[in-house]
């Protein structure tokens, strides 16, 4: 048998697509082969889905609106980010565990290991979008506007996921080992909540709602609401659609190249 | 013919602490080179250099006559790496983990599915090629990792501590199949701080301590240095120690090892010839032996000699 050649320097060595497919093939593999963590996630965000809506939701004020049709639009967006609390952990532990260092030492593009990863959280990310908005119709969730608006804003919180991969992916390699990721969830937490997600920014005092209206991940919830709930959307948020869109786009390209530029920064240093 | 590593003044810093300091290796194809060291020498910091995951701060290092700084895509294609932690994925199969690896060395689907069928049967990991590694033994694990770095069919294998943490059955069947590799044609650099392991595998040892080779050479080169063989004297008191410990002192002019632990007494010895002068001296000095023994010495005696410092003993950070 012949594995051992020595002529391993004219053959080809595998390019950018290819190698960024294999690596974020193995990535998925690696979730979907680990049912616990999708059963836990989903019962998870069911969980709170239900807390919200049928135990705070009767006593919050949202606005002129029904609060489901408030609260979902901000819980699926917010949930991007708890998403990316795995990603960190991930990354971690293929460093920790020393797969990062056997993708390092193969003749592959430098960039393939990074990508592959984004490409495979990001379809991960795909997948528990489509779960949490199957969760959302189900405790009564309804789009007012149309229905391309609602895939609109279902790809406008894919496009915020993928920028946020990489700000997780550069948080992953610089915690090193996955205990330590696991503290991102430190920053996931006042993000999601110190935000528009599940009450209205109004009746918070005063510094916590200058910081909730004007950090990033609101104006992707507003985004996202003002293209689910239609007609009263410019009433309840005081513009138009294109208007929060255009922000919250230009929110997630400043958070793609920031994070980028990091994860690869730090990548390169090893 | 090309070297297969050319190391020449190795320099490499983590903050404050020094893992290479001048390294230098010259390693020849058609061998295994072990390099030997304690925890925290910077074996794995030199593996390191040489499987391009890190930028050196000082020197040149060429691998199979590629230069690391300049041509580090070159290097890639030449190399395969096993790591101490076995890197396999534990949620594929141990089929999809080679096959994974293989695709990423540029095999196509066909080529990638062919060479993860061989390198499974080759490492008798055939029956459970298709359950997930997860289910796998840790002997399994390394063995599949071990195969991982060979579906490239690279010219160098770059082994890190690959038995360390292995039960000594899994052990043996590694170090098989590493010579199998060796016996094969491919070259290989191994770091390890068990010494039978390098003794057991390698042509060629080089000894590493704080980020310097303190040695290099055969193992049977080594040994010699130690100047020849070495007596041992096992007393039945343990009171005697320190009056067989003077004897033989006086006798080889060199500080005999004492190790109260196993009533053990040994010391090099420069000649031959040595022993009747002993057992007279000995025996005048009515002294109660167990056993006395001439034998090769150890590589742990070795190191103790060219370092100063026991190889099993631990010091500072891994």
């Amino acid at each position: 048998m012949m594995i051992v050649g020595t002529a391993t320097l004219n053959r080809p060595t595998a390019g950018l697509v290819t190698s960024t497919l294999v690596v974020a093939r193995r990535a998925v593999l690696r979730y979907l082969h680990t049912p616990k963590l999708i059963v836990f996630a989903t019962l998870q965000m069911t969980m709170f889905m239900v807390f919200f809506r049928y135990i705070f939701g009767g006593a919050i004020s949202s606005g002129g609106i029904p609060y489901v049709d408030f609260l979902v639009p901000g819980f699926i967006t917010a949930g991007v980010l708890f998403t990316g609390i795995g990603t960190a952990v991930a990354v971690a532990e293929d460093l920790e565990q020393g797969f990062v260092d056997r993708l390092r030492s193969l003749p592959i593009p430098r960039g393939a290991v990074l990508a592959g990863r984004a490409a495979a959280d990001t379809t991960i990310l795909v997948w528990s979008l489509i779960v949490s908005v199957a969760i959302g119709f189900g405790v009564g969730f309804r789009l007012h506007g149309t229905v391309l608006n609602g895939l609109i804003a279902f790809g406008l919180c894919v496009a915020f996921g993928y920028a946020f991969e990489w700000l997780f992916i550069a948080l992953g390699q610089l915690a090193g080992n996955a205990q330590a990721a696991q503290g991102v969830a430190f920053l996931v937490f006042p993000l999601t909540f110190v935000s528009s997600a599940y009450v209205p920014t109004a009746s918070m005092p005063r510094l916590l709602r200058v910081i909730a209206e004007h950090q990033p991940l609101t104006v992707m919830i507003d985004a996202v609401r003002a293209l689910t709930l239609g007609p009263a959307a410019p009433a309840l948020l005081g513009h138009a659609p294109a208007y929060f869109v255009t922000r919250a786009l230009l929110w997630a390209l400043g958070i793609l190249l920031v994070s980028g530029s990091v994860a690869i920064a730090t990548y390169r240093r090893g | 013919m090309t070297s297969t590593i050319e190391a020449r003044g190795l320099g490499k810093r983590f903050g404050k602490t020094v893992a290479l300091d001048g390294l230098d290796l010259v390693a020849e194809p058609g061998q295994v080179v072990a390099v030997l060291g304690p925890n925290g020498a910077g074996k794995t910091t030199f593996l390191g250099a040489v499987a391009t995951l890190l930028r050196l701060d000082a020197g040149t290092l060429r691998v199979c006559g590629y230069d690391v700084r300049r041509d580090p895509a070159a290097v890639r294609r030449s190399i395969g790496l096993a790591g101490q932690f076995a890197a396999v994925e534990p949620a594929m199969t141990g089929r999809e983990n080679l096959e994974l690896v293989a695709r990423l060395f540029g095999l196509d689907r066909r080529a990638a599915r062919s060479s993860a069928g061989a390198v499974l049967e080759r490492f008798d990991l055939t029956e459970v090629g298709d359950r997930l590694v997860r289910t796998y033994s840790g002997g399994m694990r390394r063995k599949l990792d071990l195969g991982a770095s060979l579906v490239g069919a690279p010219r160098l294998l770059l082994l890190d501590e690959p038995t360390t943490g292995l039960d000594p059955r899994s052990r043996m069947e590694l170090w098989d199949a590493i010579r199998t590799l060796v016996d094969g044609g491919t070259d290989v650099l191994l770091t390890t701080q068990y010494l039978d392991e390098a003794d057991q595998l390698a042509g060629q040892i080089v000894i590493v301590d704080h980020g310097r080779t303190v040695a290099h050479g055969t193992p049977a080169d080594l040994k010699r240095r130690l100047g020849g063989h070495v007596l041992e004297v096992r007393v039945r008191r343990r009171d005697d120690l320190a009056a067989v410990a003077a004897t033989l002192g006086r006798l080889h002019g060199r500080e005999p090892r004492v190790d109260p632990a196993t009533r053990r007494v040994s010391v090099g010895l420069a000649g031959g010839g040595g022993l009747s002068a002993v057992l007279r001296a000995v025996e005048a000095g009515d002294l109660d032996l167990e056993d006395v023994a001439l034998r090769q010495p150890t590589l742990d005696e070795v190191f103790l000699a060219l370092t100063g410092q026991l190889a099993s003993a631990p010091s500072g950070a891994a």
